[in-house]
């Protein structure tokens, strides 16, 4: 008996719009990444007082096309995985909302303190 | 009467060297499931395709198919849903194809037992093991699965890394961990812990999309990845005592 083994298309991502997110939420981890290290290159940038410069770097138009672009990505792994939150984390008597909640307020307080060093600091 | 085309793919082992598509006029009847239209081409008009099915009411599990580019089962796809065609009717995939319609589940069947999917309890010492319903909500939705393998067929992870466990699989050892009465979990543990198991699972999602009896394989593996992390935690922090 020969079984027939079925081929893999390679664009098999774009059959399905679910596919196609999830193929864009593996690849947003590579701008998490990259914003790790521009958040290090600014703590860095503070820490030898050398803010200005990396402000003017910054401010270059491909490192803001490369920040828009992982802002989008960001937002984009951050919706998603939080979205996956509840069903990951099942907390006896907690309904799943309450996990969805949580995680965005946790969210908003990081985000807030993150913007209060950089912003008012 | 009104008709719609049912597009089939063909694999005739030893004749063809891949599958093709051939073509049939079926009724459109509104009370006829996909599984239906495929009857009468058997009955009627081609009696050389194969296909499985047995019980026509979702339970066996036996007529998954890939429906319009969907993995369904075919007893509850009605072929009005989609007319006015045609119907696309293609085997499972990610499964080898053993002819027309028919695949080859055996790797399923090999990995199963791995996660040892019983209860792994010593007998009460008298009368029943009883549980209270919160007991049994907790894995109770687990143990619907009716291994139609739908969920491999949505799984690209599974597509892509054929060592992959599976979602199926997964739910069910999850299904047996999570029972008041089962003792088994760390018997389960290196297999679902394993890098082919819960952690090879980059939580598509489609496996829960597909299921037709509400398992969420996807929740229960990510469930378990916690319990795995907090297992794995346990061992490297605490005392060989105090880890249970």
């Amino acid at each position: 008996m020969t079984a027939y083994r079925q081929h893999i298309p390679l664009f098999w991502w774009l059959r399905q719009w679910s596919y196609l997110v999830f193929v864009l939420r593996e690849l947003s981890s590579v701008f998490v990444a990259w914003f790790v290290v521009y958040l290090l290159m600014l703590v860095s940038a503070i820490g030898d007082g050398t803010y200005a410069d990396f402000q003017a770097w910054s401010g270059h138009g491909w490192v803001l096309v490369l920040n828009v672009v992982a802002l989008a990505f960001l937002l984009l792994h951050a919706v998603t995985w939080f979205a996956l939150a509840p069903r990951a984390m099942v907390v006896p008597h907690v309904p799943p909302w309450v996990v969805l909640v949580a995680h965005y307020l946790a969210w908003i307080v990081l985000s807030a303190g993150v913007a209060w060093v950089v912003l008012l600091r | 009467m009104s008709t719609i085309t049912m597009e089939v793919t063909r694999y005739r082992p030893g004749e063809d060297s891949e599958p093709t598509v051939q073509s049939y006029e079926v009724p459109l009847r509104k009370e006829w499931a996909v599984l239906d239209g495929l009857n009468h081409i058997k009955d009627h008009l081609d009696g050389t395709l194969s296909y499985r099915w047995s019980c026509r009411m979702g339970i066996c599990g036996s007529c998954g198919m890939t429906v319009n580019g969907r993995p369904v089962l075919s007893c509850a796809s009605f072929l009005v849903d989609y007319a006015p065609g045609p119907v696309r009717v293609e085997p499972l995939r990610n499964f080898p194809v053993i002819r027309d319609l028919v695949v080859d589940i055996s790797d399923f069947m090999e990995k199963l037992p791995r996660v040892k999917p019983w209860l792994i309890a010593d007998p009460p010492e008298e009368g029943e093991f009883l549980q209270t319903p919160e007991e049994m909500d907790e894995y109770k939705k687990y143990s619907m699965c009716i291994n139609c393998m739908l969920c491999y067929s949505a799984c690209p992870v599974y597509a892509l890394e054929p060592e992959f466990l599976g979602p199926a699989a997964i739910a069910l050892g999850q299904r047996y961990n999570l029972d008041s009465r089962d003792h088994g979990a760390e018997d389960r543990r290196d297999v679902l812990a394993s890098a082919e198991g819960a952690w090879a699972c980059t939580f598509v999602g489609e496996c829960s999309t597909a299921c037709p009896k509400g398992v969420d394989p996807a929740g229960a593996i990510q469930r378990y990845k916690l319990t795995a992390a907090v297992a794995a935690m346990k061992d490297f922090l605490m005392p060989r005592g105090a880890r249970r």
